[in-house]
């Protein structure tokens, strides 16, 4: 096995990631990686986030074997790995702690969060009532106006949600809004990312906070099914699920892993957030990585039905895992993505997130190809229920 | 020298302070953009900043946001921008230029690429919000050869050794950000950033200039007495939104002279 030991010293994974922020969050970001690299090996802090990893999010998630729908497929084994049980309803929280812990080492009283989709912030929202602290979401009020019950969620756990009206009123303008809230706060406010993209070190931080996921894994296949999958499969919008359970596949070279990414109307469409599959190399959000940019540079606007994947870039480990051929990357459309969302439902009695509908696609799609007994797992990273209202108005439902 | 050094030079040669604008390029107009620079220059601007927009930019504030907006909107580009400095340059060729965006942008045109069309554009000084000092040497590797400056950022944040690591970098002058937060903010301390800029001063070899901020005659008169440049950028811009666009350049023009008037009115 080779030892992998990504990113450098400066947050480099080859030529992606770096620090590409403006001189006024220098300083704020030195001490958050001096801090991180503190307590990212100190015995107290590990032991204090298991504890809480295990009580409060209800870990670990299970694994659970989906036989009818594999069966249904006639090919290979689909296994899904269920973060959808976690507290909040996703993997999300995995990360929120971490970063919360890390806050209130800092002495930090407030925290700042952007948000897509609203999983992030809700589980920004409920460490935030968690710790006690004052608890900020920027979200694009086009997303606002989708999500308006994780929004109310969020409310319910004490956080304030500021639309953003800027750009395109997305997940990519909440992030600029909130780094700028940071860059005026610095002083009192920890930002915490939801993805693994961002300036040295939140790839990384974010990273190592959901690695849990596929530690998990590596132990629980083998208990499971005698073996380790031939296939990892998650869904990538920034990929932060994906890198958690990716992570320590890494060195297991006969370990196939594949990230699935939005391809909305299709990718020849334009309509779609395939960063990797589509995009090419460049500087957005303080790191080096793929983006969808047009002939200028300038950042295009993306499409997809799953508000979580709806973002033109993508983290720059997931950059380095395609340049080096260790990952490969696809795009499922939006009717694909809502096809299996609709089977699990109905085969298996689990309500999947719009997001980990991708990844559960392309497994749906490879099965068939497969041998039974191969195997694929699927990070199964968030659940369905805030989706109702989107799902239902596609099927020409109102609720 | 550089066209920056040498305005810099007979400014301190006439005692005076610089007087630095900043608008986007292409806010309200394209066709605009040149008859402003003139109206700058006329209204007593010493150098001129020219924002480069971009969909992203994450260190400004919503009214240079806004700006970027209005121009992407009618799809100005990094080669229109280049395109205005070269027709600025037909008939000035005395006002240094200093273009100011984000990474990526110039990425995409190439970093080879963009300080060629710098260099035969006639841009003076580049600076690029989101490089951090690595990757800024890499372009400034490309910029100097061109006898165009590098300028840098430094922060009320930034450390001792921060700050000895830029000014080793910067040429032209350093800009330094009078607050913690995005442009256009309003709650600069004089004292502060008069403490601030000394303690730049006594490591940098460059002029040191001021902005973030600076929102009306009396902070940049204030300023300017610790300072050896006075940066305008948002409150320049809302004169742009405020005003009809076959108007925008007199009224630049005309806030421009009120500065001016202000920063000399202790000489």
């Amino acid at each position: 096995m080779k030892i992998y030991d990504m990113p450098d010293r400066e947050g480099h994974f080859g030529p992606y990631g770096g620090t590409f922020v403006s001189e006024t969050l220098i300083a704020a970001i030195d001490e958050l990686k001096r801090q991180y690299l503190r307590f990212r090996d100190d015995p107290e802090f590990q032991a204090e986030f298991a504890y809480e990893l295990k009580h409060y999010v209800g870990r670990p998630s299970p694994i659970y074997h989906a036989r009818r729908l594999s069966e249904s497929l006639g090919g290979a084994q689909i296994y899904l790995k269920r973060e959808d049980l976690n507290h909040t309803g996703a993997h999300k929280i995995n990360n929120t702690v971490g970063q919360a812990m890390l806050a209130r080492r800092m002495g930090k009283q407030r925290v700042i969060a952007e948000t897509g989709a609203g999983q992030h912030g809700v589980a920004t929202a409920t460490v935030a009532a968690r710790y006690g602290m004052e608890c900020v979401v920027y979200m694009g009020s086009e997303d606002v106006r989708r999500q308006a019950q994780n929004v109310y969620r969020m409310k319910l756990l004490g956080a304030r949600v500021v639309p953003v009206e800027s750009g395109s009123k997305t997940l990519k303008d909440a992030l600029n809004e909130a780094m700028r809230d940071w860059v005026t706060h610095v002083q009192d406010t920890f930002y915490i990312i939801g993805t693994v993209a961002g300036p040295h070190p939140y790839p990384m931080m974010v990273r190592d906070f959901n690695a849990v996921v596929g530690r998990e894994c590596l132990v629980q296949m083998p208990e499971m099914a005698g073996r380790q999958p031939d296939v990892v499969l998650a869904c990538v919008g920034g990929g932060s699920n994906a890198m958690g359970i990716f992570h320590s596949y890494i060195p297991h070279e006969s370990v196939r892993l594949m990230g699935v990414e939005a391809g909305g109307e299709g990718v020849a469409s334009g309509h779609h957030a395939a960063s990797l599959v589509a995009g090419t190399p460049g500087v957005l959000h303080g790191n080096r990585t793929y983006l969808l940019q047009d002939a200028n540079g300038q950042i295009i606007e993306t499409h997809s039905i799953s508000a979580g994947l709806d973002y033109p870039g993508v983290g720059p480990e997931h950059a380095w895992l395609k340049d080096t051929g260790r990952a490969e990357y696809v795009a499922i459309t939006d009717d694909e993505a809502l096809n299996a969302f609709h089977t699990l439902c109905r085969m298996e009695g689990i309500i999947p997130a719009l997001e980990s509908s991708h990844a559960l696609a392309q497994a749906m799609k490879m099965a068939p190809t497969m041998k039974r007994d191969q195997i694929l797992l699927v990070n199964l990273s968030g659940r369905g229920d805030k989706d109702m209202a989107t799902v239902a108005e596609r099927s020409g439902i109102r609720l | 020298m550089s066209r920056i050094s040498a305005t810099f030079e007979k400014l301190a040669q006439e005692r005076r302070k610089a007087l630095i604008p900043f608008f986007t390029v292409g806010d309200p107009s394209l066709h605009q953009c040149v008859p402003t620079m003139q109206a700058m220059v006329a209204g007593g601007a010493d150098l001129i900043e020219l924002g480069i927009p971009f969909s992203d930019p994450m260190a400004d504030g919503p009214t240079i946001q806004r700006a970027s907006e209005r121009a992407l909107k009618q799809g100005v580009s990094l080669n229109d921008v280049l395109d205005a400095v070269s027709r600025f340059r037909q008939g000035d060729v005395a006002t240094p230029v200093v273009l100011m965006g984000y990474a990526n942008p110039i990425e995409r045109m190439g970093r080879e690429a963009f300080a060629e069309r710098c260099a035969e554009a006639g841009v003076d000084g580049v600076l690029v919000v989101d490089y951090p000092p690595d990757e800024a040497r890499a372009l400034g590797a490309l910029l100097s050869p061109r006898n165009i400056d590098s300028i840098f950022l430094l922060s009320p944040t930034s450390t001792d050794e921060r700050i000895k690591e830029i000014a080793a970098m910067s040429t032209g002058y350093i800009y330094y950000v009078s607050l913690r937060g995005v442009t256009g903010a309003s709650n600069i301390d004089v004292a502060d950033v008069a403490r601030q800029v000394a303690r730049i001063k006594s490591v940098a070899r460059v002029p040191v200039g001021v902005g973030f901020g600076i929102r009306d005659d009396a902070t940049a008169r204030a300023l300017s007495a610790v300072a050896d440049a006075i940066v305008v950028g948002s409150r320049i811009v809302e004169e742009i939104e405020t005003s009809s666009e076959s108007q925008a350049p007199a009224a630049v023009g005309a806030l421009i002279n009120r500065f001016r008037q202000a920063m000399d009115a202790d000489r």
